[in-house]
């Protein structure tokens, strides 16, 4: 294993830290958590807390989505391990201004508990929190840490819409019925060159040969669905893009907003060559999206690879959530 | 019957005692079809709440069952903190009402298998709670139909938690969650004799 770090034990504390203090202007640390919260919370006055976390090694997700537009506050896990209720409850108490808190978690089972509990003791609190809980992975049904589908880069568009609804003042019910509407129509599938390597085990989570891929693999190195020789970008975009077809039926007669997002080890450079076979083959379909992003916003520490989100554009406001200006280290229109 | 605070102060130390002295046992039974994590996580998470007991004396029963949740949930860590941590905050809310045992355990109960979503014969600590909770309230309750509720989780296939990923393979090994719930009822038993 190779890291620019120190005590495996400390990466969290210390890279929360470097974070909070690099972005003074933007976020910082709830006191005694390893959780961040907007700098500027006194604007939010009037409005709905947006909260979310998980497990870290998925840098800049979700510290990173933290500012005026999207999230109010993000809890940080150890690597791969959910916070615990007491840190969500912080994060939960410092993003809400009267309003209530809603809740973005991705469908993992240690997630979903640990953030349930939370919303159960800011309950006891009076505080009034609703959440949705993102499953928009379609490699596979179960998983090694999950019942039903896994919750990945999709996430982030749906952090994205909620909160620029949130910033514009909609109400908690109203932002729970948004979130709610929008689920369905975000899929993600991903394709990984090799595994991620969390630093307190220091080496990778699974073995893939020299000139091998795995289709479908999760955000914490969980199996996918097939094993097979590495193929030129062109076709490895076929594949995901087959996949994705199947589920949302894509349709030249609609509107589409596309997230190409690098797993932590894939260079920009392939992942926009990736993003001109996907926009070709879209373009064969006669679909241009509306809406496309390129970059790394919900990684696994060092995996290589990448993976596709499409998000239907069933209702045009959502677009217009996408687009609506936002502030926070690692996404700003 | 009525749960006193220093019956229910008792049982959380004979509790603690009990998970102390049983971690590596734990730990192990989690070992093949776990993490091989839940006798230390459970012991950090007693030790914290007796940490927390000692500095702090609760007035009662709902505050003695509100810090030993919040310690658990905060120490614990993966589903059981979550888990033992919903028992204990139910049980807190309960007594706000009321100090009826059978009512405190029955609102324990009902949040686990609300968090977990386990149902009896998912191989979960539920198993043992669902066959305790009866046996207790009709005052039949001893140490031996403990540890046969427990030991019935043996041959079951895990339906929930990790272990559930090994489908068939999770047969044959006692689930570890309701070794723990085991211990707590033990201890519960003796504190209130």
């Amino acid at each position: 294993m190779k890291k620019i770090i120190n005590d495996p034990s400390q990466v969290v504390a210390e890279m929360v830290d470097g974070l909070v203090r690099s972005y003074p202007d933007i976020v910082e640390l709830i006191p005694e958590t390893e959780a961040v919260v907007r700098a500027d919370s006194d604007t939010m006055e009037g409005k709905v807390g947006l909260i979310s976390g998980g497990g870290s090694g998925h840098e800049p997700a979700h510290a990173g989505f933290v500012g005026k537009g999207m999230l109010s506050a993000a809890v940080c896990g150890q690597v791969f391990t959910s916070p615990t209720p007491d840190q969500i409850y912080e994060a939960i108490k410092a993003a809400d201004h009267g309003k209530g808190v809603f809740m973005v978690v991705k469908n993992y089972s240690g997630d979903v508990m640990n953030f349930d509990m939370a919303k159960d003791l800011a309950e006891m609190d009076d505080i009034r929190v609703k959440s949705i809980v993102v499953d928009d992975d379609i490699a596979v049904e179960n998983s090694l840490y999950t019942q039903g589908r896994r919750g990945v880069a999709g996430t982030i568009l749906m952090h994205k819409i909620l909160g620029a609804a949130a910033d514009q003042g909609a109400s908690l019910d109203e932002i729970a019925a948004l979130a709610q509407a929008v689920l369905p129509h975000i899929k993600t599938i991903g394709v990984a060159l090799n595994a991620a390597t969390v630093p307190e085990v220091g080496k990778p989570g699974f073995e893939l040969k020299e000139d091998e891929i795995e289709y479908g693999v999760g955000i914490h190195s969980e199996p996918g669905y097939r094993t097979e020789k590495i193929k030129p970008s062109n076709e490895l975009c076929q594949e995901l893009l087959g996949k994705l077809d199947s589920e949302l039926h894509l349709s030249e007669d609609k509107s589409y907003a596309v997230l190409v997002n690098g797993m932590g080890a894939t260079p920009l450079m392939e992942q926009y060559i990736f993003s001109h076979d996907l926009l070709n083959q879209l373009e064969e379909k006669g679909i241009k999206p509306d809406f496309m992003r390129v970059g790394n916003y919900m990684t696994s520490i060092d995996m290589a690879g990448l993976s596709l989100t499409i998000l239907e554009l069933a209702d045009e406001a959502w677009l217009d959530y996408l687009r609506y200006p936002v502030k926070t280290i690692a996404w700003n229109n | 019957m009525d749960l006193a605070l220093d019956q229910a102060t008792k049982w959380l130390e004979l509790f603690g005692d009990e998970i102390e002295k049983n971690k590596a046992y734990l730990s192990d039974l989690d070992t093949p079809i776990g993490d091989a994590d839940h006798g230390f996580n459970m012991a950090r998470g007693m030790e914290a709440v007796e940490t927390s007991l000692a500095q702090k004396a609760p007035a009662d029963l709902a505050g003695l069952f509100k810090q030993t949740a919040m310690a658990l949930i905060t120490k614990v860590g993966g589903a059981s903190g979550p888990l033992y941590g919903t028992a204990f905050l139910e049980m807190s809310k309960q007594a706000a009402q009321t100090s009826e045992l059978n009512s405190l355990l029955a609102a324990a109960l009902a949040g686990i298998k609300k968090r977990g979503g386990a149902a009896a014969g998912d191989k979960t600590m539920v198993d043992v709670w669902e066959a305790v909770l009866p046996e207790l309230a009709q005052g039949t309750l001893t140490d031996a139909k403990i540890d046969e509720a427990v030991e019935a989780t043996k041959p079951l296939i895990a339906k929930k938690g990790r272990a559930s990923y090994l489908g068939e393979r999770s047969k044959g090994h006692i689930d570890p969650g309701a070794m723990s719930s085991g211990y707590l009822f033990k201890a519960l038993l003796k504190a209130v004799a």
